[in-house]
């Protein structure tokens, strides 16, 4: 394809064509600084083409496609086309991976231990995760994290994260504008604006950890700390992985060893800083 | 890259990989994915030495293409037990009775919906036992019903209410619209049973089937892989029978197929280099390349390095030709007004 980009993050190369040069131009400085992919190998290709032929000058239209599409995946207005390329990398991801127990969750990491941070979109789950950080902890990602099946351990996807609403004004008070992409606004899920994590985070997106807590976080009530039970851990982990059908056998061994391994709670919460005390005192 | 020819070289010599650049390894893969056949790709590049993330890749599909084995032989397991208090004989067709069959055509292979011929005269009794047994219709749709009970050569697909997985209940192996009219009873009396009370298809009849549906059914689309299937057959079933591939003709001349096969074997040949030979009996078997099949060849190849579809106004001429096979222009016609105002 005519404009094209090549990205490692963590252990998966991303191959990138698009018929249009805006959202090439957008990923290159969004992801400033991340390597190339190792050997120039690409683990998956992702396509943003004109949904229709004429579709590529008339009112552009941008359909996600690539090694795996969804059949009938809404296409999206070309100034989301930033957004396009990141769902087109998410499904990548969510239909053909099969090397990681694929977990819909945050991560972060210090002193070798991660944390894993799952729940519904609206939880607060990317936005807890860029504050931390900013705060001491390794950003290991805010959308997929990614289980080894042979030995447990999470490997770094630091992707950028994909702030949306409120949480924009929150991170923009404290990161510079050179790690922000541009405001997307009026996109299928309001506005969304992309942050690029620390250069730690790129620098060591080769490194796994060890899960050492699973967290359920949710927005919006006071705040709260309960257990969580591992036959409910491994319920709701299930429901958050968008592999564990697929993998059948390693995935169950990966998931089984992962809840049996690692204490987890629910926390509630009504604004950021409580949620970051949380953290702190439960880590 | 202009075509899948790359993927083709690859499956049929897999040492030609060896060289290919980072650029033609990511191209390949996609291509691979592109035609479902990454799995089988994995399993002909497993003795050679590749760079480590293609290995990794490559395991990946080959984890991938084991569990689709292992699901699709489940279910074919579990129709048998809705089915078998009907007494019915369930044949498996396509991709799970090659994994059913332990054939080579199986290994890697990506296995969708599960497909089984059963006697016309049964169609009843099986659907209710499917019905019973937890499967429901997919197309609530009353001209679709109507139109696949009165032209086609299956039962409207049902679907699995837990499982999720798609049952073809098929009568013969063409639509009863087509030209060609095969004889599903002796594709039925012909079949093999298996261990555990499931039949496939004889040998021949599986070439048969597999070319029917490539060459006079359908737009081509997904061809490659089937074309393989083909290659992979008339290779393993060669080896015990030298002249099986002129028999396989013989026996689709008696369905009225003989053109199709010889279609489908002459460009499993020149994509796939399979061996063919000529048969100077009464009846000569010249499996020489015909003008036409570039068209086909063509076809069967029009992907790029990304993936996409390639060569759109062929594309469109063989969905045309598709529809023409398929039921005459009158009825097409009335098919086509029917859909368009729904």
């Amino acid at each position: 394809m005519k404009h094209r980009f090549q990205l490692q993050v963590g252990p998966v190369a991303f191959r990138i064509g698009s018929e249009w040069p805006q959202p090439i131009e957008q990923l290159k400085a969004l992801y400033a600084g991340y390597p190339a992919p190792a050997h120039g190998l690409c683990d998956f290709t992702v396509r943003l083409e004109a949904e229709r032929p004429w579709r590529r000058w008339l009112r552009p239209s941008v359909a996600i496609r690539g090694d795996y599409t969804l059949p009938d995946a809404v296409p999206m207005a070309l100034a989301h086309g930033l957004l396009a390329a990141e769902m087109g990398m998410n499904l990548q991801m969510a239909l053909g991976q099969k090397r990681f127990l694929l977990l819909h969750a945050a991560s972060v990491e210090r002193d070798g231990r991660a944390l894993l941070m799952t729940g519904d979109s609206g939880s607060g789950k990317s936005t807890l995760a860029a504050l931390l950080g900013e705060r001491g902890w390794r950003l290991m990602g805010d959308e997929f994290a990614l289980v080894d099946l042979a030995d447990g351990r999470l490997h770094p996807f630091p992707r950028a994260v994909s702030l949306k609403n409120q949480a924009i004004c929150v991170v923009e008070q404290i990161v510079g504008p050179q790690r922000l992409g541009p405001t997307l606004a009026d996109t299928p899920k309001g506005t969304i604006r992309h942050l690029r994590p620390a250069e730690g985070a790129v620098a060591r997106m080769g490194e796994p950890a060890a899960p050492a807590l699973i967290l359920f976080p949710r927005f919006g009530h006071a705040r709260a700390v309960r257990p969580v039970g591992a036959a409910e851990v491994f319920v709701r982990l299930t429901q958050a992985s968008t592999n564990y059908v697929a993998l059948g056998e390693p995935g169950f061994d990966a998931l089984t060893r992962l809840v049996t391994g690692c204490p987890a709670a629910a926390i509630d919460y009504p604004d950021t800083a409580s949620a970051l005390a949380l953290v702190e005192e439960l880590a | 890259m202009r075509n899948a020819r790359l993927l083709a070289r690859a499956l049929a010599e897999p040492g030609s990989v060896t060289g290919l650049s980072p650029g033609e390894w990511t191209e390949l893969i996609a291509v691979a994915r592109a035609e479902s056949l990454a799995g089988s790709l994995a399993h002909r590049l497993q003795a050679i030495e590749l760079p480590p993330k293609v290995a990794a890749l490559l395991a990946d599909a080959r984890r991938d293409s084991e569990q689709a084995r292992t699901q699709a032989l489940w279910e074919a397991e579990m129709a048998r037990r809705a089915l078998a208090p009907t007494g019915v004989p369930v044949i498996l067709l396509k991709g799970t009775a090659y994994a059913a069959a332990g054939l080579e055509a199986a290994i890697g292979r990506s296995i969708g919906d599960l497909d089984i011929l059963v006697p016309r005269g049964t169609l009843d009794e099986v659907q209710q036992a499917l019905l019973a047994a937890g499967w429901e219709w997919v197309k609530p749709d009353p001209y679709d019903d109507l139109y696949y009970r009165r032209w086609m050569h299956e039962l409207p697909p049902l679907i699995h209410r837990e499982r999720d997985r798609m049952i073809d209940v098929h009568h013969t192996i063409l639509p009863l619209t087509a030209r060609p009219k095969p004889l599903p009873l002796d594709l039925i009396d012909k079949s093999r049973p298996l261990h555990g009370g499931l039949r496939v298809l004889s040998p021949e009849h599986m070439i048969l089937h597999a070319a029917a549906h490539l060459i006079a059914d359908g737009d081509l689309a997904g061809g490659l892989r089937n074309l393989w299937d083909i290659d992979r057959m008339c290779r393993e079933f060669s080896r015990d029978q030298a002249d099986f591939c002129p028999g396989a003709v013989e026996e689709a001349h008696a369905h009225g197929l003989g053109r199709q096969v010889m279609t489908a074997l002459r460009l499993a040949a020149q994509i796939f280099g399979t061996p063919l030979t000529a048969y100077d009996g009464p009846a000569p078997i010249d499996f020489s390349p015909r003008r036409s099949d570039r068209y086909f060849r063509a076809r069967l190849l029009a992907r790029d390095g990304w993936g996409r579809e390639t060569r759109k106004g062929l594309r469109f001429a063989f969905y045309v030709r598709s529809h023409w096979l398929r039921m005459p222009p009158l009825m097409l016609a009335r098919h086509l007004w029917l859909k368009a105002r729904r």
